[in-house]
């Protein structure tokens, strides 16, 4: 057990605090929330300067066109640019997180080299076409059908929650190619290019008030056959992979971010006078442990991906990854709870970061696999309990 | 950065289970209850009358006597010492192992799990203080004020940890009770005799000699019961599983029900979150992290304790099923060293001072 960085660690730390604070004051103004062409613009500017300093794609491997950085090397990224108040990744989470990981350990030498370039220099943005009205947490129920017709497949249906639809390049696409085998074993992975004709998006309104997610309507889209990712039909496993690198490493920043919002709150309670309270003093004591924790569990992960690396294996994430994931959206929606209870009538202004962050965080126990689908995996999956309903 | 255990330490861990296993497999767990039981009923009897209390200093101080079938306790705790539990962070010079918090984390972890009866901690740390310690050939409490003093009538020497240094109190010859004016509690937990100290004694009294530093023992105690906590957690979890996976209810296994499952899944949750910040504490030993280790400790062995209870059904609520020995021990660690509430104070107090915030 060893929680030092070494002397190679401190050096990347201390390489890319010192390119942070010259690069940061050069930032124009963050755009407005509501923006979104302006919001793509900016995320896209910071991440071509990420690429031009050498730090795009750090944990991508080498042959990808990524940085081959150690996972706690990675993870030092995370907590150093959080720190630094650096923009987040934005736009390009799916390009990043999702679609370039898959295309790297799935796609043809052709299929990496025609898309993992733009992404890393962020020239072009990807969003995500997995859930659907009728396929939820049933992912593998989805019903968009894509048929063959020549050198392309004819895909139609309707995706659902799809982040930054309306400013995406490319839709990593979950589709239907064979209806009549087992509904895992039917599905294949394509990349869609957003401006084909027969492609509607239809932005959705959050509770925050929001467009952050879209409906995307596909009409009779056609899609060559050689944007399909890995084999037809074994699109399932293709997205594993996938979705595993987002249970992973994906929240470590934000729980640096949690940790700095506590020890704010703190400040602000002790300020109001909230702080004489003793039950909201013990809640934000306890926070304290909770939040520490949760990144000594990224750190526990993050070592475990490391030595897989080491011994031939992906790196991605393992099913550590639910557990924090469980257990961190619940922490982070505890955290903005307790926010409005130090803000006290405050908190009922929207406009109120804090009150904006709670709405928000609601939505943490629902995204990327519910907490039911969380404790599923865990039951079945870690615990080895026989499979239920 | 490589927070993984590395080859010594897991091998550490497993020789730890193994020796427990072999020396305090179940069903001595099991006798050591029954013997205890035996003496409870006795106690029953005689309640409110003189002869019964001292009935009760008499039955604590057979701890390691052969009277009362607690036999067990001295070959246990002998064992224990030649494994170099008791003398695992002492320098090799001094006849110790030379090993640090994180090994004997897992250490007190295993302890936990097996649910090892005894003074563990305290005689952990008066290894190098009172001879015989280190050795597992003499037995040491400890009290940080007055409250609740463990096994005080089997203890050969009381570690007194109410200040900025160490006292060291002997107690030979099963006298502790009667020099710290001490009363017998009926305790909850039927493998940890309690006792009520009203006043711990001053410090100017001349039997005392002092030793160590009392802040830096009352961390580490506190980190070793957590250690303990976590172990608890992850055996209830375990117990929990194993059960919910045999026991048929409507045709199938009542693990292969979500309501089940969820249950299980959460302890899950409870014990890696607590483990993670457990290791982590014992590596940075910083006060925020022991005081954070200690109340996810606490909750994982209350909360998993209670849930397998639960996923136990009627059975779980029997003297037969082992969980209440789980759950009554971790009620009583969890009052000991750093309650909850203490520890919450501290990690608030913390939050102010900006360790709220520990990078790396």
């Amino acid at each position: 057990m060893d929680l030092t960085c070494t002397e190679e660690e401190e050096d990347f730390r201390q390489r890319l605090r010192a390119w942070l604070a010259d690069a940061l004051p050069r930032l124009p103004p963050a755009p407005s929330p509501a923006d979104w062409p302006a919001r793509r613009a900016y995320d896209c500017s910071w991440q071509r300067a990420l690429y031009d300093a050498g730090y795009a794609g750090l944990h991508w491997p080498a042959d990808a066109g990524g940085q081959g950085a150690t996972p706690a090397q990675h993870l030092i990224f995370l907590e150093e640019t959080e720190l630094a108040g650096a923009p987040y990744v934005g736009a390009n989470f799916v390009g990043l997180l999702h679609a370039g990981p898959t295309i790297a350990a799935e796609g043809t030498a052709a299929q990496r080299a025609r898309w993992l370039p733009p992404i890393l220099r962020g020239e072009e943005v990807w969003c995500q076409g997995f859930s659907e009205p009728e396929a939820g947490s049933d992912l593998a129920s989805l019903r968009t059908r894509a048929t063959r017709d020549g050198d392309a497949y004819v895909v139609t249906g309707s995706k659902i929650w799809t982040s930054h639809a309306e400013v995406a390049d490319w839709c990593e696409l979950l589709v239907r190619t064979d209806g009549s085998a087992p509904r895992h074993r039917g599905i294949s992975w394509l990349a869609l290019p957003m401006d084909a004709p027969g492609v509607t998006v239809r932005p959705l309104r959050t509770l925050a008030g929001s467009a952050e997610f879209a409906e995307v309507h596909l009409d009779e889209v056609r899609v060559p056959l050689s944007y399909r990712v890995g084999a037809e039909n074994d699109g399932w496993r293709v997205t594993m992979v996938t979705l595993s690198f987002e249970r992973g490493t994906a929240f470590a920043g934000e729980v640096v971010a949690c940790r700095r919002t506590l020890a704010r709150l703190a400040v602000k309670a002790k300020e109001n006078g909230r702080w004489d309270d003793p039950v909201l003093r013990r809640r934000l004591g306890r926070l304290s442990a909770e939040f520490t924790a949760l990144w000594r569990l990224v750190q526990w992960n993050v070592s475990a991906a490391g030595h897989a690396l080491r011994n031939g294996g992906s790196g991605v994430p393992g099913t550590g990854g639910s557990v924090f994931k469980l257990r961190y959206s619940q922490a982070r929606q505890e955290l903005y709870d307790t926010a409005a209870e130090v803000l006290g009538p405050a908190s009922l202004d929207a406009a109120e970061e804090w009150t904006a962050q709670r709405l928000s965080s609601l939505s943490y126990t629902i995204a990327a696999g519910t907490s039911q689908i969380q404790q599923n995996i865990i039951a079945e999956r870690i615990l080895g309990l026989p499979g239920g309903r | 950065m490589d927070f993984r255990l590395d080859d010594d330490q897991l091998a550490l861990q497993a020789g730890m289970r193994q020796l427990l296993e072999r020396c305090f497999p179940r069903e001595r767990l099991r006798e050591v209850v029954d013997a205890q039981e035996l003496r409870g009923v006795q106690r029953g009897g005689r309640q409110g009358d003189r002869q019964g209390d001292r009935q009760v200093v008499q039955g604590s101080q057979d701890f390691r006597g052969a009277s009362t079938g607690w036999d067990v306790g001295c070959a246990l705790w002998r064992e224990l010492g030649e494994a170099g539990f008791f003398s695992l962070r002492l320098p090799e010079r001094d006849g110790g192992v030379g090993l640090g918090m994180p090994e004997a984390v897992l250490l007190f972890e295993e302890a936990g799990r097996a649910l090892v009866p005894g003074p563990l901690v305290a005689t952990h740390l008066a290894a190098g203080l009172v001879p015989g310690a280190a050795e597992g050939t003499r037995v040491v409490t400890a009290l940080t004020g007055p409250g609740m003093a463990e096994h005080l009538g089997a203890a050969d020497s009381v570690l007194l940890l109410d200040g900025a240094g160490a006292r060291v109190m002997a107690t030979d010859g099963g006298t502790g009770p009667r020099v710290l004016d001490a009363r017998p509690v009926q305790s909850v937990d039927p493998l940890t005799p309690l006792y009520a100290v009203q006043e711990l004694p001053s410090p100017a009294l001349t039997h005392l000699t002092a030793g160590g530093d009392g802040g830096r023992l009352r961390s580490e105690a506190t980190l070793l019961t957590a250690a303990q906590q976590l172990g608890s957690a992850l055996r209830t979890l375990d117990m929990a599983v194993l059960h919910a996976g045999t026991r048929r209810q409507f045709g199938r296994p009542i693990g292969s029900f979500q309501a089940v499952q969820h249950l299980c899944a959460r302890m899950l949750v409870r014990a890696e979150i607590a483990r993670s910040g457990v290791y982590a504490a014992s590596l940075t030993m910083a006060g925020c992290d022991i005081a954070g280790a200690k109340l996810l400790a606490d909750e994982a062995a209350v909360r998993n304790a209670r849930d397998c209870l639960q996923v136990h059904g009627g059975m779980g609520f029997t003297w037969d099923a082992d969980v209440h020995l789980h759950l009554k021990r971790a009620w009583l660690r969890r009052e000991q060293w750093r309650t909850p509430a203490a520890a919450e104070e501290e990690l608030a107090a913390g939050l102010l001072a900006g360790d709220g915030y520990g990078a790396a």
